[in-house]
């Protein structure tokens, strides 16, 4: 050992011994042993990752020029666009950061439904990655005031009137969350907060215990096989490799690389994706007095705005406006007792019967077609075909406990197959 | 004497102790929070009543720029003859063309909503998500209603209301407009947002 490698491990040692560094390093990284068959769909947590730290740090930097009152708000959003230096840069990675993150997130929750990875023993993976989502579209939706644009305005009202759908106290609850009458500068500078500190701490504690839950247990991969079940004699899993290096480097690393580079084209060249990354109207500073001809929520809440607005009639004496937000919550919710709705003996999709696979495709479709849904003007036809997409999306659901248990699975092999 | 027994008793009494205690220190020390949250002095003040001068509208008239109140959109329509009396002529299409749903106050639960015949004043924000109606006045067939006997529009989801702010049948907006507590203060001047006699 040269001097300066035994200094290098005197000082660890020294570290070691009052904070388990090495520890911790191995234990995650060095001889953490994932499968070794992860493919495509394996990126989109550690890609989730890349853009939390990008909305972050892009965040950060934004607050330090924005104004959160009802007479700076607009102007100083116009002001970092064209007088701040960068200013422009940092507001559109924060923008197309936030779409990217609802496109990431969607797909890493796709890669779970398909390959039943919220199965035992990962229900609290799960769990904790619907606390995220529900954590995530609330830092959207409190982010979305912030610009005071036309449409950050009545976006807003229509979300918080949603509270007062609920009999008796909802008035009461929608002027509380507000903090007025009606949306203002005090309920903008209350969202200020609730979007720059509050949620990103709910959001980094639990990403944080997602991932300490994940390597608790280890990942699952497209075979649903546990690997732990086949271990050498060291007891090391040996359908693994360790993480690190090789998925860091060999997977990761590339596709962080690709993934910035098709973030960078969307991001200089499309920053407002045609309007549905950036709203038109919300190139007009908010008017309490005038609302937008079309209030269309951003992309990515679009399946469930559809499914708000599919509730048109009243049911038990209580009104349409009311099933729907009921609706809409339980569109959400629903899948958090997923773990518990799945009853089949394999996990991947690759060995579930057709059940399985033929409820898992409509359900995608209609998941689509009701995203498309909530950009249009309704007109009768249309809100029948969201009815429906409402009804299957549910199915999948509360179906699943059927379909799961009386469809026949194939043969889960011993050993993972190589992609 | 039994160490263990009187050990778990004094134990059990502590816990009991401070659970209730710590209880009613995190209930207490809720209080501001969620209170912090409420209308502030400044915005009730701000929420005060408005004054708004009808001597200038014609018949036929919606009050523009319009006014606010609690920075909500008022709408003050000054209804010509001619809407009056279509005004009642199609009732069976709404929901509640007898204003039995409490959407105003009592003295304007009548056939035109109003305290003058005339004179309509409302809150302009619809009762499905808030979003502000458009105002249609014209007797005429629209792409949204074949039969139109003018009233208000909205844009959001398509729910439809009459000249008095009554809700069409069919539309997601469960109720009428709100009127809000107005009152006379001159024959020109109307106050919104208290009732009268009660400053
Ligand atoms: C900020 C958002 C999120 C971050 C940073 C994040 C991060 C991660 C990471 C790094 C992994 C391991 C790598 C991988 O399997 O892709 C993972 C696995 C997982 N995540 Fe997430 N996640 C997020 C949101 C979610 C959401 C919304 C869900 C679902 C509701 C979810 C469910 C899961 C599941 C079930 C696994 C285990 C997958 C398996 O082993 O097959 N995550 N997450
Ligand atoms: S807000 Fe008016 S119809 Fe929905």
């Amino acid at each position: 050992m040269s001097a300066l490698q035994q200094s290098f491990k005197n000082m660890m040692d020294w570290v070691d011994a009052r904070l388990p560094v090495t520890e911790t390093y191995e234990k995650h990284l060095s001889k953490y042993y994932a499968p070794k068959n992860f493919n495509i769909w394996y990126l989109f947590g550690v890609l989730s990752v890349v853009v939390l730290v990008n909305q972050l740090l892009t965040g950060i930097w934004l607050t330090m020029s924005y104004v959160p009152t009802a007479d700076g708000a607009f102007a100083s959003v116009e002001y970092i666009m064209r007088d701040v230096e960068y200013g422009w840069m940092l507001r559109y990675m924060h923008s197309t950061g936030a779409s990217a993150f609802f496109l990431v997130v969607y797909l890493h929750m796709f890669r779970g439904l398909a390959y039943g990875s919220y199965q035992k023993p990962r229900e609290l993976i799960w769990i904790l990655g619907m606390l995220i989502y529900v954590a995530l579209m609330a830092e959207g939706f409190f982010g979305y005031l912030l610009p005071w644009g036309n449409m950050s305005f009545w976006a807003g009202q229509v979300i918080v009137s949603l509270a007062g759908a609920i009999p008796f106290v909802g008035d009461a609850l929608a002027t509380w969350v507000r903090g007025d009458f009606n949306i203002s500068g005090i309920t903008l500078n209350r969202f200020f907060a609730l979007h720059v500190v509050l949620i990103p701490l709910v959001l980094i504690v639990l990403v944080f215990l997602h991932i300490l839950a994940l390597h608790e247990v280890g990942s699952n991969n497209p075979d649903g096989v546990d690997i732990k079940k086949n271990v050498d004699e060291d007891g090391k899993p040996i359908d693994s490799i360790p993480f690190h290096p090789h998925y860091t480097i060999g997977h990761d690393l590339p596709a962080i690389v690709a993934f910035l580079f098709l973030f960078c084209v969307v991001m200089f060249y499309f920053p407002d994706g045609g309007g549905y990354l950036i709203e038109h109207p919300n190139y007009e500073p908010a008017n309490p007095l005038k609302t937008p001809d079309l209030i269309a929520p951003v992309w990515y809440y679009t399946p469930f705005y559809s499914m708000l607005r599919a509730a048109t009639f009243p049911l038990f004496g209580l009104d349409a406006k009311f099933w729907g937000l009921v609706v809409m919550a339980g569109a959400i919710a629903l899948p958090v007792v997923l773990p518990w709705l799945d009853k089949s003996p394999v996990k991947s999709i690759r060995y579930k019967g057709w059940g399985s696979k033929i409820f898992l495709t409509v359900f995608i479709i209609s998941f689509f077609i009701l995203g498309y849904l909530g950009v249009q003007h309704p007109t009768p036809g249309r809100t029948l075909v969201a009815q429906i997409c409402t009804a299957i999306y549910f199915s999948y659901f509360l179906l699943m406990p059927w379909y799961t248990s009386v469809e026949k699975t194939k043969p889960v092999p011993e050993r993972v197959t190589m992609p | 004497m039994n160490e263990d027994s009187v050990n778990t008793g004094r134990r059990n009494f502590l816990i009991g102790a401070t659970t209730v205690v710590g209880s009613a220190g995190v209930v207490g020390v809720a209080v501001p929070f969620v209170g912090s949250w409420n209308p502030s002095a400044k915005a009730l003040a701000a929420g005060a009543p408005v004054k708004v001068d009808i001597s200038k509208m014609s018949p036929g008239e919606i009050l523009g720029p319009i006014p606010a109140w609690r920075d909500k959109p008022i709408f003050v329509v000054k209804r010509s003859d001619v809407m009056l009396e279509e005004l009642n002529s199609k009732n069976d299409r709404l929901a509640d063309p007898d204003s039995q749903r409490e959407q105003q106050p009592v003295y304007a639960q009548n056939d035109t909503r109003s305290i003058k015949p005339d004179v309509l004043v409302l809150v302009g924000l619809c009762t499905h998500l808030s979003c502000s109606p458009k105002f249609r006045p014209a007797i005429q067939p629209e792409v949204f209603d074949e039969e139109w006997i003018g009233g208000f529009f909205c844009p959001c989801h398509g729910s439809k209301f009459d000249l008095a702010g009554r809700v069409y049948t069919g539309v997601p907006a469960p109720s009428n407009l709100e009127v809000p507590p107005h009152f006379y203060e001159s024959d020109s001047v109307i106050v919104i947002g208290e009732d009268e006699g009660t400053a």
